[in-house]
């Protein structure tokens, strides 16, 4: 037995020993730590993936401008300057004296290798090439991209979308490496810095030398962790604790919570939080009756969206409008005389009439409308299980239909399932909220829920009802085209009135940008008094704002 | 000897090719697809995402027949390469699992090894002690019949968040690097006491009961009242019960392996703890077929190998065995 504890003391150390490396504790008063954003443990810092670690964009690799939602504006980043000289040519001017950490200069050579990497490559954004015709260098500092096709809103969102990579490093990899990557330490322009990666939490370091210091400010926090999220519990335990500083996850009944203990959040009272996509129902117009745009129009007067704000939300997310648009980039193109017309409102008895008018009535007596045809509707509609918050809500949806006469159960399948299901057409109703995150024009919403492209094997891009009208397809593709902004309007309100007419989705409520945040470590947050930023960690997001967070915080001790 | 290590080996071989079959059909018996998966919360320019979802699918091998998967999947057992996780791409699996094992095995190990001998010596205690096992044996049904992660939930609840004696999320606190210091090691420590704690209870509540039932066997037995009758001493006749009692222990730890590997699955999910038990949890959501696999197979291995250790443990504390089955009986 001796023998055996002194064995097992070795075995222990040894374990220990090949746990550690070389390490020291960052100072508290100095790191900010934030959850909310990663999913699973960092393994990727590989820009031109989907699944680089959380803060890879904007912290590290950035972009020519920067996006205020709040404002509607943009602000100049890594770009000077940028505009359209003429109807499809974009002439972008870069910042002087910008360099890559490890010392290069940072030039309009950068910019152009970016774009031709995608051209000469398979990489997820070389369809621009589609419409763009070349990315011309014509000094250090100076670009000119020409346009086959000047795709003016999807260049609006480029803009703020692409970070730039580092020719001298990216042109030395081969080409079957460029996705599979994992660029460990990855150089690039940003203010923060690889510094740690583990299974449960990444960590920057402030980039010292960053060029944004004298143009921007400096950020206050010389680390950053980043914690892969956890269960709803634990993360609310730490944020009570001071352990996290800013949460960026979905805790329902946070408005109790806030009541309790000292937590921020954007609005001091409802909804809370601010408004981050739109959450829709759904319909397969491939299935009868979905497929009758009388029927949709019905079924969305049935719902009753209060119900889903305050009992599935505790009112800490807001109604939607009725086109689904929000947020002030999006708004601009909203027309109100149409929504008055045409939208819709919780009416149960307008329900009614507008089926039984549509000849949804119930013929044999069993409780439930029959299709004109005679046959029996049965409706099932779909969220992922554990999704509490969305089957709260689909249950309400199903009470209300229920009410109306029309027999719609709500159904949990696993997520893999609903994903499945969600590509394959094979539901009759659904919520989704896919491609409809805030962003600078409405061309994003549109483009992504009522996407043209339904007719390949699976259904990709956003329209998972394949809803099918060549004509509003027509219009979203010229919207995109259009540089006039009257003709925008124009087309816009076009598109806002077809919607609200064949609905093929309903929009119920604005999932927010779900944010806590505490005083114990860092104070200054950002909020409805003070919007000088953004508090939010998730992917693609940092340059909406939170880099102008991370400069503004001021630390407690 | 030998005889009863090849038969055994033969079993274990037998049990370890069903079960690495079986790990190779679970997860494709799964609905979806796991790249669509992996690409569904991708939100970016259009065309994009088929563009990297069919680089994916041929890098990942998701296009050749199940049964070509499958021998590749036989050849990754053997070479330990079992390809690069969907969810972490493009981590290879099997630096997932070297780095998630060493907390298990930390987490693992003694709540294994110090559970049974505590809960023996516990058991054993209850059995000679009227009064002790008056109080005791309530409290041993109680933690015995206990879930890993209910169990869990109550201690990081009282310990964690009522007294605030031990953090109850992670392996270690969020400001800490690893490295070979002190304040790690002691930060480490903290984190490693609630989980530990939780799977130690559970499991010691189970032996002490065997053991208590085995040492009043035991001393009913004839032998003990022979020497009884002799006029041994009680410390005697005890420890003969315990040599005794202490072998269907040794066999009931061949079967329970499995059972409190499986526990700390839960044990680990319920605190956040960075092991193969949350890894597993994470891949099966994600649907990483690759991840699922390799974890699979490193906790089948393990269980394996435990009982494996604990068959041969046994012969050598059994004579019995030994003999009967090297045919010297």
């Amino acid at each position: 037995m001796k023998g055996f504890s002194r064995l097992f003391l070795v075995f222990m150390l040894v374990l220990v020993f090949s746990l550690t490396s070389f390490g020291q504790e960052l100072d508290r008063s100095e790191t900010l730590v934030v959850t909310g954003a990663a999913w699973g443990p960092p393994s990727s810092w590989n820009i031109l993936i989907p699944n680089p670690a959380e803060g890879t964009t904007a912290l590290v690799y950035e972009t020519l401008f920067s996006f205020n939602p709040l404002k509607n504006e943009y602000r100049p980043w890594l770009a000077e300057t940028g505009e359209w000289v003429s109807d499809n040519e974009y002439v972008v001017k870069l910042r002087k004296g910008i360099k890559w950490t490890d010392g290069v200069d940072f030039t309009a050579e950068d910019l152009v290798f970016t774009y031709e990497l995608a051209k000469d490559n398979e990489l997820p954004y070389s369809p621009i090439w589609k419409w763009l015709r070349a990315a011309v260098a014509e000094d250090d500092y100076t670009v000119r991209f020409i346009f086959r096709e000047p795709h003016y809103a999807e260049w609006d969102r480029e803009l703020y979308q692409r970070y730039i990579i580092p020719k001298h490093i990216w042109s030395q990899i081969p080409a079957d490496e460029l996705i599979t990557r994992a660029n460990r330490n990855p150089v690039a322009t940003g203010p923060y810095l690889y510094h740690t990666a583990t299974q449960d939490r990444m960590i920057w370091v402030r980039n010292d030398n960053w060029w944004g210091n004298e143009v921007f400010g400096t950020p206050k926090p010389k680390y950053i962790v980043d914690l892969v999220n956890v269960s709803n519990n634990i993360t609310l335990g730490m944020l009570m604790k001071g352990e996290i500083d800013l949460s960026n996850n979905f805790i329902p009944g946070i408005e109790k919570v806030k009541q309790a203990v000292d937590l921020e959040t954007w609005f001091e009272d409802e909804p809370y939080m601010l408004s981050w996509n739109t959450a829709k129902v759904y319909m397969n117009t491939l299935r009868k009756p979905m497929d009758d745009p009388k029927f949709r129009r019905a079924l969305a007067f049935a719902v009753n969206q209060n119900n889903i704000v305050e009992r599935a939300y505790g009112g800490i997310v807001k109604p939607a409008n009725p086109t689904g648009l929000f947020g002030e980039g999006w708004l601009a193109y909203l027309d109100q005389d149409v929504v008055d017309e045409y939208g819709f409102f919780y009416d149960p008895e307008k329900a009614g009439a507008l089926l039984d008018q549509a000849g949804y009535v119930d013929v044999n007596g069993d409780g439930w409308r029959q299709q004109p045809n005679g046959d029996p509707i049965k409706l099932e509609i779909i969220v992922p299980s554990g999704w509490t918050d969305w089957m709260e809500a689909i249950r309400s949806i199903a009470i209300d239909a229920q009410a109306v006469g029309i027999n719609l159960v709500p159904a949990f399948p696993d997520a893999a399932l609903y994903d499945n299901n969600r590509f394959n057409r094979n539901f009759d109703m659904l919520i989704g909220n896919q491609q409809s995150t805030l962003s600078s024009s409405p061309f994003t919403y549109w483009n992504g829920v009522i996407n043209h492209d339904i007719h390949g094997s699976s259904v990709n891009n956003g329209n998972w009802g394949c809803y099918d009208n060549p004509e509003i397809f027509r219009w979203i593709a010229e919207f995109n085209i259009t540089k006039d902004e009257a003709e925008k309007m124009r087309i816009a309100s076009d598109i806002q009135k077809t919607l609200l007419i064949d609905m093929p989705v309903i929009p119920l409520w604005h999932n927010g940008l779900w944010a806590q945040y505490t005083n114990i470590n860092w104070t200054n947050w950002p909020s409805e008094n003070n919007p000088y930023g953004v508090p939010v960690t998730w992917r693609n997001a940092y340059q909406l704002g939170m880099i102008d967070v991370l400069i503004n915080l001021e630390p407690v001790n | 000897m030998g005889r009863y290590l090849s038969k055994k080996t033969l079993v274990y071989l037998v049990t370890f090719v069903i079960a690495v079959t079986i790990n190779f059909i679970i997860p494709r018996m799964m609905p979806g697809n796991p790249i669509q998966i992996l690409l569904s919360r991708f939100s970016g320019m259009e065309g994009g995402r088929e563009i990297i979802e069919r680089q994916l699918t041929l890098l990942f091998n998701l296009d050749d027949p199940l049964i070509v998967q499958y021998f590749n999947f036989w050849r990754s057992v053997f070479t330990g390469d079992f390809g690069i996780s969907i969810m972490q791409f493009p981590t290879p699996v099997m630096d997932i699992i070297k780095k998630a094992i060493v907390f298990d095995l930390i987490l693992l190990v003694p709540a294994i090894i110090l559970g049974w001998i505590v809960g023996n010596g516990l058991g054993a205690f209850s059995g000679v002690n009227k009064r002790a096992d008056n109080v005791m044996m309530p409290v041993f049904y109680f933690l015995t019949s206990s879930p890993y992660f209910w169990l869990a939930g109550v201690v990081a609840f009282f310990l964690g968040v009522i007294l605030d004696w031990f953090p109850i999320s992670g392996a270690y606190g969020v400001t800490m690097i690893p490295a070979f210091t002190w304040r790690f090691i002691l930060d480490y420590a903290k984190h490693w006491v609630l989980p530990f704690l939780s799977m130690f209870l559970v499991d010691i509540g189970g032996w002490a009961i065997g053991m208590r039932n085995m040492i009043i066997y035991e001393r009913s037995s004839n032998y003990s009242k022979y020497m009884e009758a002799l006029g041994a001493s009680d410390r005697i006749i005890r420890n003969y019960g315990f040599r005794n009692g202490v072998l269907p222990q040794v066999t009931g730890l061949a079967l329970k392996i499995a059972n409190i590997i499986g526990g700390a699955i839960a044990v680990e999910t319920v605190f956040n703890y960075p092991g193969l038990g949350r890894m597993m949890l994470n891949a099966v959501l994600n649907q990483d077929y690759f991840l699922l696999q390799g974890i699979f197979l490193a906790i089948v291995t393990m269980t394996l190998a435990a009982n494996f250790l604990v068959d041969i443990v046994y012969m050598f504390i059994d004579p019995r065995v030994r003999l009967s089955l090297s045919g010297e009986v």
